[in-house]
């Protein structure tokens, strides 16, 4: 049943480990943006300023900290679900490597100031084509593997990875499309795009790396780990195919939401509204899925605290994309916009699907690349749970508020029309619920050094191993197998 | 004004959008007839153990997607969204800002256009219109002079006496309308000023007001300050109330140590105060006016205006820093 070869751990083992470092980074440069909205004293000189140190934390926890989860787990769950080691690991190798020098670029320019002013596309054009390179390589990597697979089916998860690997391409080549100064600073480039059709651009794209890179990508994560973990098949195969289709066609119009009440035309603006609705249904259907699979199962909750995470983030999950078609009406985008509820909703995404999924699944990969049954402490993993609920809980609670109040404290009018507060006057209001925000930060972000400690205990107690590659037969496990 | 160079680019989107909502339906209708064998597994196995059950679809997931379907057929006929289709509520954005922004004029209108027949000094006087000011102020001028009107670095303190511009009410209503630009030009009229020569000249002015004692450099600033500077700021650097400002007062808009001064004068100020009067229109203005004038530091109205060689007029300490 078992050949020789073994599966190519190595760079998963890389990948892995830089999830743990990247995501106290990203979550540590957050906590301190927080804190500056609270003390503004600790915006200490130019390089360390609020403007600065904000799109070093997007950046860094959406593609340093999810970045290397997904290409960690992409890589474990194509490998094993193909039976077949990674397609060429030379570029495999490459992708670690030249994604953490984009890393360390974008740490090293965006506090400097270069930047191309688009959000979550700060990254100016050298860095954009060396992007572009570790990207291909990637998709090189990963469909090759897909194509030299040993099972006549691709499975679901994989479905997941290659659309958000294929539209991540897509959309980076799009948006980043700019035309370089090229006299001092060689550095420097305007977007290709202008005015209105520019805002257009950027929100598409702005939209899809929510709807490929932090959903696409980790439903992914979520259709390998949750059943494995769960020990569960998926609950409908049916379902998957809907929602794998309908998802990856509704994301791509649901850009204009993001640009509701500017000089985006009516027309615009209204597609963008239905289809982000039309995405509720696509989006929920990965939650069921997942929640679904453990029914026969659930007593597996109380003392599995990896399962508690990969099944708290798909509640998270749900629960943002209820609250996202719902911003996404115009009437409501009218309180909403530009408030603190927008941060409450990104953050109910970022903490409470993507960062707990991606650690549930880094979980259990650790102990299986270094040869261990389980991590170092489950009881660590209970308690890191814990913190990061209560702190995503209090983060997501005070930013919704707070936002809710902004929203009508702007709106308020005098018997003479104008307006009750002036804006310093929400400012102020504000104050309580910054502090409550960076005590839910603060927490999250504990519980990240916890998991450095317990990971970091685990892999000295192993070492590095590489598990032989499975015959795809899984025979005995099904009987209906044999028809194939 | 259309978004679309001509018609055939309208029906290109319209059919696109619409057989994008309808294939969204479509899938959901053509899956949901497949056969299911509930409980059972599709019989393929992946990595040992993953499989995969062959439950149908939820059917409350079902009709929740069917229902967002038929809401967004709905709302592209009654709302603007299908190329230049304007819907059958005949809405658009535009429209509606203008409907509220009349629908204002008419509630609000009469309650300002009440206190612009009124002088600047009833309206000051009475306490609804002190008030009404107020709250126009937080609005629109608390974000640079301060929830206090006392100023900050750049930008005037408007409750002191010192006007730059003028300080009755009929200059201060003119600074509302029309805004005003300032530009104090980099080294004054002598482009070849030399960083040491800038420390004297620093150090002159600072000695106006008491701030530096170095007579020495003082003394050569002076006959610096002669040649670059007195053709607008006064032989005594008094000023010119509209031209520039007076350096032997303690008001100083962008700082009194000797490093503020050395950059001022190195690299030149330029500063605005944006135009309201077409924005807020004159009622708002006129009640502006006199909330600045309440706050105490407007000169009365009939004051002598400088002359033009900044002889001090006498009650006035006129323009300042």
């Amino acid at each position: 049943m078992q050949s020789q070869a073994t599966y190519n751990y190595k760079v998963i083992r890389q990948f892995t480990v830089m999830t743990v470092v990247w995501g106290i980074v990203g979550m540590l440069v957050g906590v301190i943006i927080a804190a500056q909205l609270v003390w503004p004293e600790l915006n200490l000189g130019e390089y360390l300023s609020y403007g600065r140190l904000r799109p070093l934390h997007t950046n860094a926890v959406i593609f340093a900290f999810g970045g290397c989860s997904l290409f960690a787990t992409s890589y474990y769950c194509v490998q094993r679900t193909c039976h077949t080691p990674l397609f060429a690991p030379g570029l495999a190798a490459f992708t670690f490597w030249g994604w953490q020098v984009v890393i360390l670029l974008a740490a090293i320019t965006l506090p400097m100031g270069m930047t191309q002013g688009k959000e979550y596309a700060e990254l100016e054009w050298p860095i954009d084509l060396l992007i572009t390179v570790v990207w291909v390589s990637y998709a090189v990597v990963f469909f090759g593997t897909i194509v030299k697979r040993k099972t006549p089916h691709i499975y679901v998860a994989n479905w997941f990875f290659g659309g958000f690997i294929l539209t991540v391409a897509v959309l980076h080549l799009v948006n980043s499309a700019a035309v370089p100064v090229l006299s001092s600073p060689i550095w420097k480039s305007y977007s290709a795009y202008a005015g209105v059709q520019d805002a257009m651009v950027q929100w598409w794209y702005g939209h899809n790396a929510v709807g490929f890179f932090l959903t696409a990508g980790f439903l992914g994560m979520m259709y390998y780990f949750v059943p494995k973990q769960a020990e569960r098949p998926v609950y409908s195969y049916r379902l998957s195919v809907v929602h794998f289709w309908a998802l990856i066609f509704t994301y791509m119009w649901a850009g204009p939401h993001h640009l509701h009440y500017t000089a985006l035309p009516d027309w615009t603006q209204s597609l963008g509204m239905v289809f982000s609705l039309i995405l509720l249904a696509p989006s929920w259907g990965g939650m069921i899925n997942g929640v679904m699979t453990l029914s026969g199962a659930w007593h597996k909750l109380r003392d599995d605290p990896v399962l508690k995470f990969m099944i708290t983030s798909l509640s998270f999950y749900g629960m943002s994309t209820f609250e996202g078609p719902m911003m996404s009406i115009k009437t409501v985008n009218a309180l909403s916009h530009y408030t603190d509820w927008t941060v409450g909703h990104v953050h109910s995404g970022a903490l409470g699907w993507v960062a707990m999924i991606a650690i549930g699944c880094t979980y259990y990969m650790l102990p299986r690349l270094y040869g261990k049954a389980e991590m170092f402490s489950v009881r660590l993993i209970n308690i890191h749970f814990w913190m990061a609920t209560l702190g995503v809980v209090l983060y997501i609670a005070s930013m919704w508020i707070a936002g809710v109040m902004q929203g009508l404290m702007w709106r308020a009018t005098n018997p003479d029309g104008t307006l009750t507060y002036a804006f310093v006057d929400s400012v102020k209001a504000t104050y309580p619920y910054y502090t409550v925000r960076l005590l839910g930060g603060f927490l999250f972000l504990s519980g990240m050094f916890l998991m450095a400690y317990n990971s970091f205990k685990t892999i000295v107690g192993g070492r590095a191993y590489d598990a032989p590659v499975l015959a795809p037969s899984g025979a005995g496990l099904s009987p209906l197998a044999a028809a194939h | 004004m259309s978004d679309f160079v001509n018609s055939f680019w309208s029906i290109y989107v319209t059919v696109i959008s619409l057989v994008s909502i309808l294939a969204c339906g479509l899938l959901l209708w053509q899956q949901s007839s497949h056969k299911h064998s509930p409980g059972k597994t599709t019989g393929h196995v992946w990595d040992e153990n993953l499989e995969e059950f062959s439950n149908p679809l939820p059917n409350w997931w079902r009709w929740l997607f069917y229902l967002t379907v038929i809401y967004a057929l709905i709302y592209l006929a009654m709302f603007p969204g299908l190329g230049s289709f304007k819907g059958a509520f005949g809405w658009s954005s535009v429209g509606q800002y203008d409907a509220e922004q009349k629908l204002a004029e008419t509630n609000y209108g009469p309650i300002f256009e009440k206190y612009r027949s009124q002088d600047i000094k009833t309206v000051a006087a009475s306490s609804e219109g002190r008030e009404m000011g107020q709250r126009l102020y937080m609005t629109y001028c608390s974000q640079c002079h301060g929830s206090d009107a006392r100023g900050a670095k750049g930008f005037p303190n408007l409750t002191d006496k010192d006007w730059l511009w003028g300080g009755t009410s009929e200059k201060i209503k003119e600074t509302l309308t029309n805004g005003r630009d300032a530009m104090m030009p980099a080294k004054g009229l002598k482009p070849d000023l030399t960083p040491e020569q800038i420390v004297d000249l620093a150090t002159y002015v600072r000695s106006l007001s008491g701030l530096s004692k170095d007579d020495g450099r003082a003394a050569k600033g002076k006959e610096l300050f002669a040649v670059a500077c007195a053709a607008c700021h006064g032989p005594e650097a008094k000023g010119v109330t509209g031209v520039a400002p007076n350096l032997t007062d303690s008001h100083w808009l962008y700082g009194s140590s000797e490093p503020d001064i050395v950059e001022t004068i190195t690299r030149g100020r330029v500063n605005r105060m944006p135009a309201f009067g077409e924005f807020l229109g004159e009622a708002k203005v006129h009640l502006l006016t006199a909330y600045v004038v309440s706050l105490g530091g407007s000169e009365p109205d009939p004051a002598a205006a400088p002359t033009a060689n900044g002889a001090p007029p006498a009650p006035t300490e006129a323009a300042g820093k």
